[in-house]
């Protein structure tokens, strides 16, 4: 029998708007809206596309004994520097294992008396099950139960929602602010330009019809959101990155700031450090990489890589980019067999046909920097 | 014109069988990236995956409706496979089959069996 699945408050949005609804997290979610994966797509990299995220975690850590209490205790879940953050701006973290593994990887904000902080949907209340038991010290947790999360990405985003609220244009890539029930950061998970806004639920769909009115805007669903993140080379928890790969296998080094690694001033103290920090002496044995089809066939999450004869790791994402009009993927290979230019083949139904190492993103990236 | 259970249809032309994907199939597929076709001259039977179809979403295979011999497949759909999204049922064929009996072509449904079918 399966799962009962949760609704999002702009469900009936949704559907309203055609969405076709699939299961997602644990949440009903539109795959695509009549517009289709691919249109929705290509409008998102040429104008303004309207995501809701509602179903992902959103969480305040108020401090209990200070900031500094607050960030260094939320550094000693992740091999990132909280302190150096500064109020207004928001940095890419992820939560390590005692192996060195990613619990899950998220977003959070300064927003200078407290912290905010996005998690996956899939890992939200293991999140916060795992804030609570490290943080308790540090940290009054707020689980934000009614706020909306909606993304508007692309190169017109921030002419659309300058519309609303002038100030946003003025922000920079993850700069964060609150326009009063706005809370929105420069920032998003397509490689696009754009913008992250939580707002009460109670004003979600005004706001996002509002936003929809607007001939630049259209809604896209999850379909493209994967391929607009894939293109942009970002990794999807439970695909990519998981509790058996590490940030340095993960390509996640830039995440890894200088206060946290050897010789740092906060060296090391997080869960799988020891690990952590000797792969990044050493090296990984393995590595996440683009990698490009040579043919026109997709190559599929879960599809063996082999170097000769010899397997070489597999795909971990993968499908069409429409943007690049090619297939693309990523996944992890040996080392010896990472370096872009390297030619591997992938096994598609029972065929071996070749493939080979790319630089990732595949589509430039846009942000505002 | 008649349909499969799984959403092809077959169209007698001449002594041979073209055979295409459903409005209904395309749509559910949705944009169709990739199109690997059966070689011609091949003798297939009924059931056999003989070509495949992948889109933004997903691969799917398209079975041999019928035991028979490929004589011709549609190259176009393998520089624009969009065509299966644009034209199912007519530009976007996928292959032509040469059949010992077109009579077996009676056991499949009509349109409106069809469209109680998928409704």
């Amino acid at each position: 029998m399966a799962e009962e699945l949760l609704r999002l408050g702009l469900h009936d949005l949704h559907v309203e708007l055609g969405g076709k609804m699939v299961p997602f997290a644990g949440y009903e979610m539109a795959v695509q809206y009549p517009a289709g994966v691919m249109k929705e797509h290509l409008h998102t990299r040429a104008a303004a596309g309207l995501f809701d995220v509602s179903h992902m975690g959103q969480v305040i850590l108020r401090p209990k004994a200070g900031m500094e209490a607050l960030c260094l205790g939320f550094e000693a879940l992740m091999p990132v520097d909280v302190l150096g953050v500064a109020a207004g701006r928001q940095r890419y973290g992820l939560f390590t294992n005692e192996t060195g593994g990613i619990l899950d990887d998220l977003m959070f904000a300064n927003r200078g008396d407290h912290l905010f902080v996005v998690v996956n949907a899939a890992c939200k209340h293991a999140d916060v099950a795992h804030m609570r038991a490290h943080l308790a010290d540090v940290a009054e947790l707020e689980f934000i139960q009614d706020r909306a999360l909606l993304a508007l990405q692309g190169p017109l985003a921030e002419a659309a929602l300058a519309r609303i609220e002038p100030a946003v244009a003025a922000m920079r890539f993850m700069d964060v602010g609150m326009f009063g029930d706005l809370w929105v950061s420069r920032s998003g998970y397509t490689g696009e330009d754009g913008y992250e806004i939580s707002l009460p639920m109670a004003q979600a769909e005004g706001f996002a019809r509002r936003l929809m009115d607007m001939p630049e805007v259209l809604p896209i669903g999850l379909g493209a959101r994967d391929s607009l993140r894939l293109e942009a080379g970002l990794c999807l928890y439970g695909h990519d990155i998981d509790t058996t790969t590490s940030p340095v296998e993960a390509g996640l080094v830039w995440a890894i700031q200088k206060a946290r690694k050897a010789g740092g001033a906060r060296e090391g103290g997080f869960p799988g450090a020891a690990h952590i920090l000797k792969e990044l002496a050493e090296g990984p044995s393995r590595r996440r990489v683009g990698l490009r089809p040579d043919g026109r066939a997709p190559m599929r999450e879960g599809t063996a890589l082999f170097a000769g004869d010899a397997p070489a790791g597999q795909i971990t994402s993968g499908g069409f980019g429409p943007s690049v009009n090619a297939p693309i993927a990523m996944g992890y290979v040996p080392v010896a067999q990472a370096k872009t230019g390297t030619a591997l083949e992938g096994d598609v139904r029972a065929k071996r046909l070749p493939v080979t190492v790319a630089d990732m993103p595949f589509n430039p990236t846009t942000y505002k920097r | 014109m008649k349909f499969t259970k799984e959403h092809e249809w077959l169209r007698v032309e001449g002594d041979l069988v073209v055979v295409g994907i459903t409005e209904h199939a395309s749509e559910a597929l949705g944009d169709v990236v990739f199109v690997e076709l059966p070689e011609p001259e091949t003798v297939v039977a009924a059931g056999d995956e003989i070509s495949v179809i992948e889109s933004v979403k997903a691969a799917s295979d398209i079975l041999a409706p019928v035991d028979g011999e490929i004589v011709a497949v549609n190259e176009k759909l393998v520089d624009n496979p969009g065509l299966v999204n644009e034209d199912p049922l007519g530009a976007a064929w996928f292959f032509k089959m040469k059949l010992d009996d077109l009579s077996v072509l009676d056991d499949f449904m009509d349109e409106d069996e069809y469209k109680d079918f998928i409704a």
